[in-house]
């Protein structure tokens, strides 16, 4: 009975550890508008959770003592979130929640707290007090693409991918029109490793694909392994999400990063003046929402400049990412000249263009 | 598949299986003394994240390889206490070890997530590393690699050609009798323990300073589990860990280069590979009660009473 009682109290032990790890929240004042976060990873020092923190210091910079902040990290997306989420609500006025899989708990909670704010992120459904935000990712990606395609000496770059879902495919073709827009002999040859974050599975797709001649290798996961695994071997990278050049200051060329700060900054604001509403916002380089990450000096002058000028064309909005003409991969034109994707499109691709190897899996 | 491409995969392959092989050794050697711990997964990451840590902050990796050994032979030390002094129940003391070890390592590597640390390099051996196919998979890799083959031989030569190897055995096929020749049930017990410890420790330091230099909550994704299946699969025989942890390695990083080659097979399909490839083999293996039982030291998981 006794050894019983201590094996429990180990678990017991090693659970409260968790609890005191996970709740890092501070005392708070009465006046102040308190805002929840509830982060999918651990912050960590890259990676998706990391940027949506560093939104969070951004936006307490810019609001100083007007605002009151907490967060919680490393929530699962199961039956934990929503305990967490409800949590929250109780003691906050305004909620983010900050990944996919906390869509319909989101949701579930905001309806028994139908004063707070809630703000869902990469989610499609809404309600009263549930709004949802994402970036246009694409369009950096695409602009990786057209680096990609200078850079390339064997015209085969690996695409280390998660999951084969719209928001990835979408990727991986704005990644390959602008590679292709340089350079048409190019190919991009992806692995699926069926998970977000799984440093050891996304290092061996890495290197299967340089051992396959890859000498460029992209990645839309979430850990640094794939640019770890590029500098190792001697070839490049690109990161994401956030600037990953430590990981591999010669392999890493750039990246697509996200930039929360001054989207939460305008959020908070919002729910302050009372102006807030539970809409949807997508925004991409021109809502400072997509940045690119440092270029390596390896990059030629002119092709920085090149791709700069692209970066001003998506800007202002001279330029798309989705403009016609483009093919899919039998070659045949589904875009045509002259028209631009729709968002709904571009959020349910479901097919390659021209110049991704291989078929896409159902 | 030309040779180059076939050269690589049988280096991932022993690349991918180093961590499995020293965790399903270091298990190997405490289950021949009748102890079962299913602890391998908490040891592996406390392991990984103690080594990060300390090579992190200390700036060389050999600190962090001997703090991944030295918490995984502390951990081990808490689950010998457990299932040896109070003979808890050895599968919920294992278990409650691992879960221990999961919520332990995430709180105190938080500071470390995803932090940047140069890995181990390649310990590449001029001539030998150039023979045509399996060159590179044996002489061109990182020294924990070599180490593992060096640990293979040492469990290998003790296991059957030595006389502790015999007493280890003896304890876990009867320890009763081996109390009636005057050998220590529990001390010979606890040092199996310990060694499985720092085995699994170093497996996850290897996972944390070799293999993917990093560190991340639950990053060993399930490994320990792996290799403790690993020791069923090869029945309990040196030998056959060694080909079970490069089999499963190279099931892991198949999938991946098929997909690479274009063979369009589904990404997920081929993601069960390795675990399909586990399967099968136990199911032959299982499919002959007898052996199994034959090969499985007799006292496994039961708890040892002096009295007795």
């Amino acid at each position: 009975m006794k050894t019983r009682l201590t094996s429990a109290g180990l678990l017991r032990g090693a659970a409260s550890l968790l609890l005191a790890a996970a709740v890092s929240s501070s005392a708070f004042a009465a006046d102040k508008l308190k805002i929840g976060f509830v982060y999918v990873g651990p912050i960590g020092d890259a990676g998706w959770t990391y940027e949506h923190d560093l939104g969070r210091q951004e936006m307490e910079a810019a609001l100083g003592d007007k605002i009151e902040t907490s967060y919680v990290e490393s929530v699962s997306e199961g039956a934990d979130s929503e305990r967490v989420i409800r949590k929250l609500a109780q003691s906050h006025d305004l909620v983010f929640t900050t990944s996919f899989g906390y869509m319909n708990p989101t949701l579930k909670v905001a309806k028994a707290f139908p004063k707070g704010a809630f703000m869902h992120a990469t989610g499609y459904k809404r309600s009263k007090n549930v709004g949802t935000y994402s970036a246009r990712f694409y369009e950096g990606r695409y602009l990786t693409g057209v680096i990609a395609g200078h850079m390339t000496k064997t015209n085969t770059i690996g695409y280390v991918a998660a999951f084969p879902i719209p928001e990835v495919v979408q990727g991986i073709n704005a990644f390959t029109l602008g590679m292709r827009s340089v350079n048409p002999k190019a190919e991009v040859k992806v692995v699926w490793i069926n998970s977000w974050y799984d440093p050891a599975k996304e290092r061996e797709a890495a290197e299967a694909l340089i051992a396959q001649g890859a000498d460029i290798i992209n990645q839309h996961t979430d850990s640094p392994a794939p640019v770890q695994a590029a500098e190792e071997k001697g070839v490049y990278a690109f990161g994401y999400d956030s600037d990953m050049t430590a990981f591999g200051p010669k392999a890493h060329l750039t990246g697509s990063v996200v930039h929360w700060g001054g989207f939460y900054t305008e959020t908070a604001k919002a729910v302050l003046d009372g102006t807030w509403k539970a809409d949807d916002t997508w925004g991409g380089m021109a809502a400072d929402m997509v940045k690119m990450a440092p270029y390596n000096a390896a990059i030629p002058k002119d092709v920085v400049a090149q791709v700069e000028g692209l970066k001003t064309k998506i800007i202002d909005g001279s330029f798309h990412p989705f403009q016609g003409p483009i093919k899919n991969q039998q070659g045949k034109v589904v875009v045509p000249e002259g028209t631009t994707m729709k968002d709904g499109e571009i959020l349910s691709f479901n097919w390659y263009v021209e110049g991704v190897q291989g078929e896409l899996p159902k | 598949m030309d040779i180059d491409l076939i050269t690589n995969i049988l280096f991932a392959m022993v690349r991918t299986g180093t961590p499995l092989l020293l965790v399903a050794l270091g298990e190997l050697v405490c289950e021949k003394s009748g102890v079962l711990n299913l602890g391998q997964e908490g040891m592996m990451l406390m392991g990984a994240m103690a080594g990060f840590a300390i090579a992190f902050t200390t700036g060389n990796l050999w600190f962090g390889v001997a703090a991944g050994i030295a918490v995984g032979m502390l951990m081990s030390l808490l689950f010998g206490f457990l299932a040896l002094n109070l003979n808890a129940n050895q599968v919920a003391s294992g278990l409650a070890l691992t879960i221990f070890g999961a919520g332990l390592s995430a709180y105190i590597g938080s500071d470390f997530v995803g932090k940047p640390l140069t890995g181990m390099e390649a310990w590449v051996i001029p001539v030998l590393s150039d023979i045509p196919l399996i060159g590179k998979a044996l002489f061109a890799q990182d020294p924990l690699v070599y180490l593992s083959f060096i640990l293979f031989g040492a469990v290998f030569i003790f296991i059957y050609h030595s006389r502790p190897g015999l007493i280890l055995k003896a304890v876990g096929e009867s320890p009763d009798s081996a109390v009636a020749v005057g050998l220590s049930v529990i001390r010979v017990r606890y040092l199996a323990v310990m060694f499985g410890g720092a085995m699994a420790g170093l497996g996850g330091a290897y996972l944390s300073l070799a293999y993917t230099p990093l560190w991340s909550d639950n990053m060993t994704a399930g490994r320990g589990w792996i290799a403790l299946a690993l020791v069923v699969f090869a029945s309990w025989r040196v030998g056959r860990v060694l080909l079970g942890a490069y089999l499963f390695g190279a099931a892991s990083i198949l999938h991946l280069v098929m997909q690479g080659l274009g063979v369009s097979v589904s990404s997920n399909l081929l993601a069960t590979l390795p675990y399909m490839a586990t399967i099968i083999v136990l199911v032959l293996l299982s499919s002959n009660q007898a052996r199994i039982k034959l090969f499985a030291p007799m006292s496994l998981g039961k708890p040892f009473h002096k009295t007795q």
